[in-house]
């Protein structure tokens, strides 16, 4: 149910990005879901790679923080209130979002969810039939 | 045990008394015999029948690392050359090495010091000392040598780097002590533990300088090594290592000061300060021949502390050194030193001890920025998690130095190695 995503801390400085997207191209990595948290002197870079375990080594090698977390990758409709919904059943049970990301394709929209608690945050999505991706 | 009480623990009338007798006949030497001493006492207006007593020693000029290199390699002996048996050579961060000359006396009285450091260490006939500070110009090496010589102990006179053998040595001659760096002494430390050797070792003290070392460091090699850790203070300069040591009380490092002369002085002004300020730290060399220093300015920041000690010693004591007036930064009004942030840094576990702190004036406020970097575990893929790290940790620094600096998180081994003179701090406001 769980999607492994890889976390890269970053100075905030130009062109770090850059040399984390080169590493990943010159290991073959694919990446699929992408998403960045700043504030004004760092930033944390989230992703989800075609090779997380493979991702995390490449990049240590190159002296750079990385952390792999569990989160939540969902496909919904693109449509009006379906995130709605699936926010609103995860708060009635008082599951909070440390983060999320989405992106739409189509027909089709993923999304993806750090709960804080993440077991709990499965059984209400599960029972309301929500596909999980990966 | 004490190795000279009638001079470590004498009454202060006394060694006031010492100590004039000896700045009258130190000046004399300089005055006498060396050209670049004279020109200064006479523009000072100043003549050796000026000193009648060691409060006179404010009347005469200061010596600074400078007129080392200006002088530099033979202009500031007051002996001939007769009388130089040898030489020792500091490397110097900027261009030429200073270099220091000494006699026949020189060496002998640095010896005497040297023994009385070991001493006060609890060292004896009885030891084994293992001598791993490099042999050579450096004086750490031939220094504690003669310090070994002197109280009579066996010495091994192994000099620096090759851990294998070191540890073979340590081992199969049982030292019971062990004088490096503080820095190299962990690094036996970890390799002893990795060898399995650890626990076949008879080492029980450790006689560390040559570089600053923070108390949590002390505790590190005490804890890894089972041994008991002391520093041993001494400059090229004045002599090398000897100039001052810490006894068992571990209260303060414990002056030669019947050899060495300390003062506290402004290092803006130049005045001397009341007993007990802090202040730049002074060395008069009392007995030198060959190269007598008359009140060198180390650049050491520091306090003295005239009281008893509970050791038995009268010899004035000296504050760990605080940091260097050269690398002392004035933020918003607040005196604040490198090595305060390094302290810190020691403490806190979340971070590495590697720092860079950048100040520069903002709409005439002071900015005060320190780049630090967290322990590879410690990084999380939360914003929230990563400033909650830099408000512990500014908040940490604000209750030690007093002001709250803005913390600037790096990536991890981003920071440049200190090799014990790396560049810590950057002042901007002086550049505007």
């Amino acid at each position: 149910m769980t999607t492994l995503q890889l976390s890269v801390f970053l100075e905030n400085k130009t062109g770090r990005l850059n040399d984390v997207a080169k590493v990943l191209a010159e290991a073959g990595i694919n990446m699929t879901a992408f998403s960045v948290a700043d504030n004004s002197d760092f930033g944390i870079l989230r992703v989800l790679v075609s090779d997380p375990e493979k991702a995390k080594q490449v990049l240590k090698e190159k002296g750079f923080a990385v952390k792999l977390t569990n989160v939540l990758a969902l496909r919904i409709g693109n449509s009006a209130g379906t995130l709605y919904t699936i926010l609103d059943k995860l708060a009635a049970e008082k599951v909070y979002i440390e983060y999320m990301y989405a992106f739409s394709e189509g027909e089709q929209a993923s999304v993806v969810i750090r709960p804080n608690n993440i077991d709990q945050a499965i059984e209400i999505l599960k029972a309301n039939k929500i596909e999980f991706v990966g | 045990m004490i190795w000279n009480p009638s001079v470590e623990c004498m009454d202060r009338e006394s060694m006031r008394k010492l100590q004039s007798e000896r700045l009258r006949k130190v000046v004399e030497r300089v005055y006498n015999n060396c050209e670049p001493y004279r020109k200064r006492m006479e523009e000072a207006g100043v003549t050796p029948e000026d000193i009648n007593s060691i409060d006179d020693i404010v009347k005469l000029p200061f010596t600074s690392k400078k007129d080392l290199r200006d002088y530099y390699p033979f202009g500031l002996l007051s002996a001939p050359k007769e009388e130089i048996i040898r030489i020792h050579a500091s490397s110097g961060t900027t261009g030429k090495p200073i270099v220091v000359g000494y006699t026949k006396n020189d060496i002998a009285n640095w010896n005497e010091a040297g023994a009385r450091c070991l001493s006060a260490f609890g060292l004896g006939k009885q030891d084994v000392i293992q001598v791993a500070y490099g042999y050579g110009l450096f004086t750490g090496g031939l220094g504690a040598h003669g310090a070994c010589e002197t109280i009579g102990a066996i010495t091994i006179p192994i000099s620096a780097g090759n851990t294998e053998k070191q540890m073979l040595m340590m081992h199969d001659l049982q030292a019971t002590a062990l004088a490096c760096t503080p820095s190299y002494a962990l690094y036996l430390a970890e390799s002893l533990e990795k060898s399995g050797l650890k626990d076949k070792m008879n080492l029980k003290v450790g006689i560390f300088g040559a570089e600053p070392w923070t108390e949590q460091m002390r505790k590190e090699i005490e804890t890894k090594l089972g041994i008991k850790a002391y520093d041993i203070y001494g400059l090229t300069e004045i002599s090398g290592p000897g100039v001052g040591h810490e006894c068992e009380c571990q209260c303060g490092t414990h002056i030669c000061e019947d050899l060495f002369f300390p003062e506290i002085i402004d290092p803006e002004t130049g005045e001397r300060l009341p007993d007990g300020s802090v202040g730049e730290l002074v060395f008069t060399t009392l007995t030198k021949e060959g190269m007598p220093l008359i009140r060198f300015r180390t650049r050491d920041l520091t306090r003295l502390i005239y009281d008893k000690c509970e050791c038995g010693r009268t010899s004035v004591r000296m504050e760990k050194i605080m940091g260097r007036s050269d690398d002392m930064l004035i933020i918003r009004g607040v005196n604040v030193f490198p090595s305060q942030v390094e302290a810190v840094l020691c403490e806190v576990e979340e971070f590495e001890p590697h720092f860079f702190i950048t100040v520069d004036r903002v709409n005439n406020t002071d900015t005060f920025d320190i780049k630090v970097e967290v322990k590879e575990q410690y990084y999380t893929d939360e914003i929230s998690g990563m400033v909650k790290l830099q408000k512990k940790l500014a908040a940490r620094l604000q209750s030690v130095i007093g002001l709250q600096p803005n913390i600037i998180l790096a990536e991890p081994r981003s920071m440049e190695r200190s090799q014990g003179k790396a560049k810590r701090a950057l002042d901007k406001r002086k550049l505007q």
